[in-house]
């Protein structure tokens, strides 16, 4: 029961900051809801029993990706300007609608095959890092390459901004 | 009774940060008035005890001003945001561990949650308060705020990753990431194992809680009052108290992973919340003492030790004890030793070769 | 009782939130929100797959781990392409990116 509870509540606040986020006209405001969006989406997380994954959510995206969106919007000085709708305004919002209705029309029609509800759900940090890094599970190599993305990326970043 | 304990431990943390935030304003005033030569604050009742309280009736009953174009919202809603995390810090914090102590046994630790990803938690949680900062800088419409704001994020950001990787060292050392198994952990302080992790965190937390030598977002010559600058009243008294807050949040965090939180140590006396609040007041009065001694860095000293020095020497201290882990040496006094004698030795060397670069003195 | 049904139709809701923003919004800054959006949703449908239909394996939730990820990734290039452009044309706005178009 109170699962369900804080699911509808976390369900809202995420929609809800989601779409301040694409409707609102003032970015910095956006940003700011786009970090509330980060935390329900965190909370969602702990309601599934995914705690490390939670944590996370909370270091990369508020720690991280929020503090670097709200550098940016400060550096580009368009917040007073907004956020302008461009051509695709309309066509954006029935391509998005229809999409909506497709993927839900699927998934309320497609047999998934849910797993038995009773196990007991165990703290997952552990069993995470067991699965990333030993040979056995096979996600050495994508752990490995998502390192090298990781530096290619901040040599990219670095090399895009530095001024010549 | 789950709620309960809940509800007790709510109380317990909220008396315990308010009142432990008023002494500390109390003590930083006297003990650095001691280190100056001078009485500090000691009018008010008797010995001065009473000047925090009087202090938080004159900010109270203050106007509380609103910049006219600034973003009335977000200027309301960000010492609030930057406040919080301060508190939220001290949900995984445990003071007393399971089993007899002095004076009463508990059936399970005195923290109010547990979490098996605590110390997850805690980098998390206290990332949050940059946000806060951002909010202030960005809706009080003042250059000097948005200056100050900036710093703040270059600071955060930059101190953030040499602190987290000198905690993963002490993950490894305990093998857990709850912070009650590390005090169970430490039958050796891990200051004594990891001299080098301690430095590089007391540093980090020094510099990511804006206290002096790092406290260059306050530095009045050049930019005002930094993010506070348009703050008033009892908006900036939560600021104020936050940032006492956050420092004892480190006082406490520095306690656990480092000191053997609520252990005494080697296990000599038996175990109590007693030895941890002393080891909170220790660890504050090493920030005054630093406070008290070195002079302010600038911005750029204040960067290039953050990527210079204290980056380098996390990933040093974080190969060590990954290289004592898998080894023989393991993590017993042998490896205390090797680390004490490692970490003087890279400390002068980095240090020397940090300091003189091409012969000219840079940050 | 709320269930994998539920958690994968709050991801959809999610995604084509995103989806909207970034097809028509100009800014790019939004833009990029908007995307962080969508791969947030994605996350939360993988978490609940994994929780639902492999609860013993957790294959979703190293999934989950490997976009967010990807995402620090794209956010610390996307910003930086955003402050090239800025630097450039003193404007977010991607309608005035077109020297590429013909």
């Amino acid at each position: 029961m109170g699962l369900a509870i804080s699911f509808w509540l976390l369900a809202a606040a995420a929609v809800g900051s989601a779409l301040a986020v694409v409707l609102l006209r003032n970015v910095f405001r956006a940003a700011l809801l786009l970090i509330s969006c980060f935390f329900a989406i965190a909370g969602l997380f702990v309601t599934l029993g995914a705690d490390f994954l939670a944590m996370v959510q909370v270091l990369v995206y508020v720690g991280a990706i929020a503090v670097l969106l709200l550098l940016a919007i400060m550096l580009t000085r368009e917040a007073a300007t907004g956020s302008p709708f461009s051509r695709w305004r309309i066509g954006g919002a029935i391509a998005s609608v229809a999409l909506l209705a497709a993927m839900i029309a699927v998934f309320r029609a497609t047999p998934w095959k849910v797993a038995d509800q009773s196990v007991v759900l165990k703290p997952t940090t552990a069993e995470l890092g067991a699965r990333l890094l030993t040979p056995e599970s096979g996600f050495v190599l994508p752990f490995e390459i998502a390192s090298v993305l990781l530096l290619a990326a901040v040599l990219g970043a670095i090399v895009l901004v530095k001024e010549k | 009774m789950d709620w309960l304990r809940w509800i007790i431990f709510v109380v317990i943390i909220l008396a315990f940060a308010l009142s432990f935030v008023m002494a500390f304003i109390l003590l930083e005033r006297r003990i650095v008035g001691k280190f100056q030569l001078r009485p500090g604050p000691n009018r008010v009742g008797p010995m001065g005890m009473l000047q925090p309280v009087a202090d938080a009736v004159k900010i109270l009953l203050k106007e509380d001003i609103t910049p006219a174009k600034g973003d009335r919202w977000v200027h309301r809603l960000a010492p609030i945001v930057a406040f919080a995390p301060a508190l939220l810090v001290f949900a995984v914090v445990p003071f007393q561990g399971k089993g007899p102590g002095l004076g009463f046994s508990l059936d399970q630790p005195a923290a109010l949650a547990d979490l098996n990803v605590g110390v997850l938690y805690i980098v998390a949680v206290s990332s949050i308060s940059v946000i806060g900062m951002i909010m202030a800088g960005w809706a009080s419409n003042n250059k000097y705020s948005l200056l100050g704001a900036m710093r703040a994020i270059a600071q955060m950001v930059s101190y953030e990753v040499p602190l987290v990787l000198s905690i993963v060292g002490i993950v490894i050392a305990s093998g857990s990431l709850s912070l009650n198994s590390i005090v169970e952990a430490q039958s050796i302080p891990f200051i004594l194992l990891q001299p080098l992790g301690f430095l590089i965190y007391f540093l980090g937390a020094t510099a990511e809680i804006n206290r002096a030598p790092f406290d260059l977002l306050e530095a009045e010559s050049e930019i005002v009052a930094s993010y506070h600058t348009e703050y008033s009243g009892m908006r900036f008294a939560m600021f104020f108290l936050g940032e006492y807050a956050y420092a004892l949040g480190v006082s406490a965090i520095v306690s656990v992973l480092f000191l053997g939180g609520y252990k005494f140590p080697f296990g000599l006396l038996p175990q109590s919340f007693i030895w941890f609040l002393a080891k909170i007041f220790l660890v504050f009065f090493l920030m005054l003492w630093v406070r008290s001694t070195l002079p302010r860095v600038r911005i750029d000293q204040m960067m290039a030790f953050a990527w210079k020095f204290l980056l380098p020497l996390s990933l040093v201290n974080l190969l060590l004890v990954a290289a004592e882990g898998v080894s023989t040496i393991g993590f017993g006094w042998a490896a205390v030793g090797i680390n004490v004698i490692l970490a003087i030795a890279f400390v002068v060397i980095w240090a020397n070769r940090f300091y003189r670069v091409k012969g000219v003195t840079v940050g | 009782m709320v269930g994998l049904q539920h958690y994968i139709i709050l991801s959809a809701v999610l995604f084509c939130i995103g989806l909207y923003g970034a097809l028509a919004k100009r800014n790019a800054v939004i833009i990029l929100m908007s995307i962080e959006i969508m791969l947030n949703a994605a996350n939360v449908a993988l978490v609940a797959f994994s929780r639902y239909v492999t609860p013993q394996l957790l294959t979703g939730q190293i999934f989950a781990v490997f976009v967010m990820t990807v995402a620090a990734a794209e956010v610390a290039v996307g910003l930086a392409i955003i402050i090239a452009l800025y630097r450039q044309k003193e404007k977010v706005d991607v309608g005035e990116v077109d020297l590429m178009k013909w």
